[in-house]
């Protein structure tokens, strides 16, 4: 059934693209879509801007896909099956890369956390470093009452 | 000095990381093509003067000088990408002409993009380990294989499946390692 849906999905995009062909938004959709997918050779680029020579092959392959009249989808899964999702510069979403894909907010959730935890103690740290009258008298009682002009590093 | 080992154990977490980031080959893609049929193709057989290769063209592909996956069915082979303006190739193929001379499995060439003449001095200069050499000659069967940086090796068991795949250049200590065994298991 699903299958079904899909392919009839499939044949609709199909004809839809057919009708594309002929106008000139064909080379653009090869662009987009180049620069969706990484060139295996000189990995920081795309096939977009990639001239290695794979990369103009697989340039040839979009190109005649979307001449066949194939949904983007399609070219996708065609490039994915022959090389992993690495092709890909967006990975999709499951299992192995779902720290890829949390991990960055799961981060700034924690250190967002971390800091309200921080500024919380702190708003509540003066309170407990103030001095009582009690511990006010101790102090004077050790150092001796405040004289002005004596030094605090003198040696008398 | 609590507030001192956070930072340090983030820090040594980092190193970690990162320390294990060095051990990865970024180059090396996994292929996801290991544990599926290896794909099909119907393509012409390298034309190379010599009685080894003749006789076993003419055993594999009798009629038309063709190759398809699946005349090698029933036996583990390997699948070598390769072409003659391959710099590590040049690296590769005394290891494949020696592993050829053991007769312990089927080599078979896939001459990817590549000019037959250039293919054909080659093989004439450096010696020639293939049963055929197929001619990929405008590299879509490379893609079709997931093939991005040549020399690269398959291991194809006796259902056509691949096993393997090695990429860059094979070494002695590779084939002793992984591919060998792996074969020599596969044909049990």
């Amino acid at each position: 059934m699903r299958n079904l849906f899909f392919a009839f999905f499939f044949l609709i995009a199909c004809n839809v693209n057919a009708i594309e062909n002929t106008d000139p938004n064909t080379e653009q959709r090869i662009r987009q879509l180049s620069e969706k997918l990484r060139c295996l050779v000189c990995q920081n680029q795309s096939l977009a801007e990639s001239n290695a020579e794979l990369a103009q092959d697989l340039r040839r392959q979009l190109r005649e896909q979307v001449a066949a009249g194939r949904s983007d989808g399609e070219i996708m899964d065609y490039l994915v099956q022959r090389y992993g999702d690495f092709v890909l510069y967006e990975p999709p979403f499951k299992a192995s890369t779902a720290l890829l894909w949390i991990g960055p907010f799961a981060l700034l959730a924690a250190a967002l956390a971390a800091l309200v935890a921080i500024l919380r103690r702190r708003r509540r740290a003066p309170e407990e470093a103030a001095l009582g009258p009690e511990d006010q008298r101790l102090v004077a009682r050790v150092l001796g009452p405040a004289e002005p002009g004596n030094k605090p590093d003198g040696d008398s | 000095m609590k507030r001192f080992l956070w930072p340090l154990g983030i820090f040594i977490l980092l190193v970690g990381f990162l320390a294990a980031g060095l051990t990865l080959d970024p180059r090396e893609v996994p292929s996801p093509l290991i544990g599926k049929a290896a794909p099909a193709f119907d393509l012409p057989v390298l034309q190379q003067p010599g009685e080894r290769f003749d006789a076993a063209a003419r055993r594999l592909a009798p009629s038309a000088r063709r190759f398809a996956p699946s005349d090698m069915r029933g036996k583990v082979w390997l699948l070598n990408v390769w072409a003659s303006w391959c710099v590590s190739c040049r690296d590769e193929h005394p290891v494949l002409v020696e592993l050829s001379k053991k007769n312990l499995l089927p080599i078979l060439g896939l001459n990817y993009k590549d000019k037959d003449e250039d293919a054909q001095r080659w093989l004439t200069q450096f010696g020639n380990p293939y049963q055929v050499s197929i001619v990929d000659a405008d590299g879509r069967t490379g893609i079709d294989y997931g093939v991005y940086g040549v020399p690269e090796t398959y291991v194809i068991d006796a259902e056509g499946v691949i096993r393997y795949k090695q990429i860059g250049p094979l070494t002695e200590a590779i084939l002793e390692q992984k591919v060998l065994p792996l074969a020599m298991a596969l044909k049990k």
